[in-house]
């Protein structure tokens, strides 16, 4: 079944806890979970020859070098974009193995982004030229700084649109929790919530995101070593195959400023990426069997199933509502308890929870999980057996 | 009050405009088309030969948002951000001046307000109905 473009195995995954504090260095978060996920995988972190991870990541290759030992990197670029780079890094590691360049790649991200920063606070030191940040100098001035206050404001015309209530939100967060109240690896491990704590936790940006729409601040690295189908069969874990990694990007759009091009009603980069992997990996997103979508603030769920065509556009809260994204529905949401849940290390630990889903290993394990969809907005990417 | 606006190389004339108390837009001398944000190169023709337009100020309001935890930083008071098609058919984001929250779809009026360092930015009113 495999093709020449589907070589590349995903065969080591780890991560340290997720927390508040984690009372160590981004860069030793990142060494730790690099170190996880070469034994897990089986392998020497010195024979690591390519490495990856995305914007407002502080450590940097060659630290994570000095740390692991690794003794030559042939392949390194850092993403823009922030967590909507998250599943984009699938994309350049499938790239980096299948054309021969990297034979063991690395893709990490660690921060400190609760105990060492506050990641959902306004931020002045961000020089209005660097990686990622332009933006900033059409909201700053005008009160607009937080990521809560520049998704709401993008996401506001798709949500009056259709009418989408807190409570359509709600029901979102709930779902999450509820996930992550049975992974003992969540921040919220037995702490479900219910409608109404959504209802009545404050405002964090009116009149769309309450507390409980928003995902956590979280300390916390994780890591993934991808490798081709031809190594993968002598290292210790089942390969889970990347079936189909695909982007997109269009004209004058932005990430999580999305203001100035687009209806703001439809997310054209979310439909070119799903109709391009539905064709490289047979298989379309909303057939697989575990959704793990990137869900930064609750309205970016219904705009990406919509987007990735689990359903037509306008008709994501229904799909909610009626209960697919449930463990034991059509097609379960992150069973980790999503970034909302189980933590926020900005997408990653998502990928490392649809990797344990194909392999069988999870906390709250799919039946059976064949495929598993893996998606940031602008990127997407199917793995399956 | 208010933060200064940010400037860079490629944006300075919007916000020095401000202060001559115009609200302008990016234009490409050559092709005449309308910008914004600002960018070195005219993504149409590529021409580096840019100046700028007055816009009329008036648009509609598409999205609005204010910031409650934590509270927007330099202000004394969140304010009501919108997100503003103008009718030129470009967008901005900006302010709505008044005591009560806007509505998307209403049509409003460019003003501007004076930042903390004595610089100005375009924020927007209800547009009278004449």
């Amino acid at each position: 079944m495999s093709s020449a473009s589907q070589q590349a195995c995903i065969v080591g995954i780890g991560q340290t806890e997720f927390s508040k504090a984690s009372g160590r260095s981004e860069q030793q978060l990142a060494a730790e979970a690099v170190l996880l996920a070469c034994q897990d995988a089986g392998i020497d972190p010195k024979s690591i020859d390519g490495m990856i991870t995305y914007a407002l990541d502080h450590s940097d290759e060659v630290d994570i070098m000095r740390s692991l030992g690794c003794e030559e990197i042939k392949y390194t670029t850092r993403l823009p974009q922030g967590g909507a780079a998250s599943v984009s890094t699938i994309v350049h590691a499938k790239n980096a193995v299948e054309s021969g360049i990297c034979d063991t790649f690395l893709i990490f991200r660690a921060m400190n982004e609760r105990s060492q920063y506050r990641f959902g606070q306004p931020h002045f030191n961000l020089s209005p030229d660097a990686h990622s940040s332009t933006f900033m100098e059409w909201c700053f001035p005008f009160g607009a700084q937080t990521p809560a206050a520049w998704e709401a404001l993008s996401c506001g015309p798709y949500l009056h649109k259709y009418g989408i209530t807190s409570e359509d939100l709600g029901r979102i967060a709930v779902t999450f929790r509820k996930a992550a109240a049975s992974n003992p690896a969540a921040w919220f491990y037995e702490k479900p919530i219910t409608l109404d704590d959504h209802q009545n936790s404050r405002w964090i940006v009116e009149p769309t995101l309450r507390l409980l729409d928003c995902c956590q601040e979280s300390d916390g690295g994780v890591a993934l070593i991808i490798t081709r189908a031809d190594k993968a069969k002598d290292l210790k874990q089942m390969p889970v195959r990347i079936l189909g990694a695909e982007y997109s990007m269009f004209f004058n759009h932005e990430i999580i400023s999305d203001f100035y091009a687009g209806d703001l009603i439809r997310t054209e980069n979310s439909e070119s990426v799903a109709d391009r992997l539905e064709a490289v990996a047979g298989i379309a997103p909303k057939d697989t069997n575990v959704a793990m979508i990137y869900d930064n603030f609750t309205p970016q769920i219904l705009r990406q199933l919509e987007g990735f065509k689990y359903c037509g556009i306008g008709e994501a809260k229904d799909y909610v509502k009626d209960g697919h994204l449930e463990l034991d529905g059509k097609t379960p949401l992150s069973p980790n308890g999503g970034l909302m849940g189980e933590g926020y290390i900005h997408g990653m630990n998502n990928i490392t929870e649809g990797v344990r889903q194909i392999r069988g290993t999870a906390a709250n394990q799919i039946n059976n999980a064949q495929t598993a969809f893996l998606a940031s907005g602008v990127a997407g990417a199917i793995i399956g057996k | 009050m208010r933060p200064d606006p940010i400037q860079r190389i490629d944006t300075a004339f919007f916000w020095e405009a401000c202060e001559r108390g115009e609200f302008v837009a990016q234009k490409c001398e050559p092709c005449n088309k309308l910008w914004h944000p600002p960018r070195p190169m005219c993504p149409d023709c590529h021409s580096l030969e840019k100046s700028h337009a007055k816009l009329s100020g008036k648009g509609t309001v598409m999205s609005w948002v204010r910031q409650v935890r934590p509270a927007s930083f330099g202000f004394k008071e969140s304010p009501f951000v919108i997100l503003v098609e103008l009718e030129e058919g470009l967008r901005f984001v900006s302010n709505f001046e008044s005591e009560d929250a806007p509505e998307i779809g209403m049509a409003v009026q460019v003003d501007f307000a004076k930042t903390s360092g004595g610089k100005a930015v375009p924020v927007f009113k209800k547009a009278s109905s004449v």
